[in-house]
């Protein structure tokens, strides 16, 4: 009896947290996510290279998301829950951040990582939602709204953590290790090659300047296709902190 | 004919050694998952007790922020005074949790607590110059993270006794969970029914 009060209970316990009608989280593969068509192709394109470059030099990634509405759901959940299953920020740091505004709620949110709670305290977020974002958002214009919360969440966890992506590296390393073995081997055949009498490459190699390392660095960019790469998240997780607001 | 016998009872004790061998490893790996299990719980109640204490630590600012406005309601503030004091009285040792009669007592002090301060950040509402301080917007804020922290910690915790809580009660590790001290751990509960949002004021 006593089991099958602590079930029931648990059953109603299980119920009472689902008894909003949980929307959709959506898998994001951008930085800027724009679900109500409310910002034109451009202005989410400036901001996906503005949050990819900022990425590519800190480390820290922050997310964009506006959607309509939640229908009551709350949306420090919403946010938890989004951020969580997007894993925003790399594993080591927790160093992500999700800006979502609901349009239709007139609700936003900033959900900061575990690794930026010192960078980006709750009171912060707290005042670039009501002085930096809201201003603008209330003259319905919400490029520029997102565009002031973003560079103010920007300017806060800015110098918090240094590029130290260890996997990329790795992974350029490799490809530069294939392709300096690659053209190596070109270059020892057509030595060689000389010698016998055959020719590959009759110009020779003096004048290639491959030393530096950097001239392979455009192969990662090349392999993600196209000039900046889409968002995939690295594993940061989310403890609740971080602010909500109106507008 | 005796050294068939021999050989049998060699057999025989062969095939016991290796089932109890077998037993034992299968034992050890039971127990080592409970350990772990029991470590995750720790691990996760120790996060909310830090968020607890952060709650805590927020309060005399918060009093005191307040308390400057004339005539603000000194009853509220008591209320509030009060109920941080009943909290800080209980330690939140990873011990309660093995105490359910203690883990109440617990709970009870903190919905205590989140209900006084809610009460006291409704009864802002009828101030608006204390709604217009930039100091006690901060406070408020950091008050409603906290809060959304707690949320979040106390979900994680649950998660992670639901996940003990199922592992003791199972068949093959309800059978010695109990000797080696592996008892079921209280859940959080929701006391109100918007116990798991934060309060929030709109401003």
């Amino acid at each position: 009896m006593k089991i099958f009060v602590k079930y029931l209970f648990l059953f109603l316990l299980f119920f009472s947290l689902r008894s909003f009608a949980q929307p959709e989280i959506p898998k994001v593969t951008q930085w800027a996510n724009d679900f109500t068509n409310t910002l034109s192709p451009t202005e989410i394109q400036s901001l996906n290279r503005e949050l990819r470059t900022f990425f590519d030099s800190t480390s820290t990634q922050i997310v964009f998301a506006m959607i309509s509405s939640l229908d009551g759901y709350p949306i420090e959940y919403y946010t938890h829950e989004f951020a969580t299953k997007n894993k925003i920020g790399t594993k080591e740091n927790n160093n992500g951040i999700l800006f979502l505004v609901v349009k239709k709620d007139q609700k936003m949110r900033i959900e900061v990582g575990y690794g930026l709670e010192g960078a980006l305290p709750d009171a912060v977020s707290n005042s670039i939602l009501r002085n930096e974002v809201r201003p603008h958002f209330r003259n319905n214009n919400f490029y520029a709204g997102v565009k002031a919360g973003i560079d103010a969440i920007k300017a806060a966890t800015v110098g918090e953590y240094k590029i130290k992506r260890k996997k990329d590296s790795d992974k350029d390393d490799k490809f530069g290790g294939i392709i300096f073995f690659i053209i190596m081997m070109i270059l020892f055949m057509s030595l060689f090659g000389r010698r016998r009498g055959v020719v590959f490459f009759p110009g020779g190699f003096g004048g290639g300047g491959f030393g530096s390392r950097g001239g392979f660095g455009g192969f990662g960019g090349g392999s993600s296709g196209g000039g900046f790469g889409g968002f995939s998240g690295g594993g940061g997780s989310f403890g609740g902190g971080g602010a909500s607001g109106s507008w | 004919m005796a050294t068939k016998g021999t050989m049998i009872g060699c057999g025989v004790a062969g095939v016991i050694g290796v089932i109890v061998l077998i037993l034992f490893f299968w034992g050890l790996g039971v127990y080592n998952g409970l350990v772990t299990k029991n470590e995750q719980v720790n691990q996760t109640w120790s996060q909310v007790e830090n968020q607890y204490q952060r709650r805590a630590d927020l309060i005399p600012n918060l009093v005191n922020t307040v308390k400057g406005y004339a005539n603000f309601e000194k009853e509220v503030l008591t209320q509030v005074t009060e109920a941080r004091a009943s909290v800080s009285q209980i330690r939140a040792t990873p011990e309660l949790l093995n105490d359910p009669q203690a883990f109440e007592r617990f709970q009870n002090a903190q919905a205590n607590l989140s209900g006084a301060l809610s009460r006291l950040l409704v009864t802002v509402e009828n101030y608006p110059e204390l709604k217009a301080n930039e100091n006690f917007l901060q406070l408020q804020a950091q008050l409603e993270g906290t809060e959304n922290r707690i949320t979040v910690e106390r979900r994680t915790f649950n998660n992670a006794v639901q996940d003990y809580n199922t592992t003791v009660k199972r068949f093959p590790a309800a059978m010695f969970a109990g000797i080696f001290g592996f008892n079921e751990k209280p859940y959080f509960r929701a006391t109100t029914p918007n116990a798991e949002t934060a309060p929030r004021v709109e401003f």
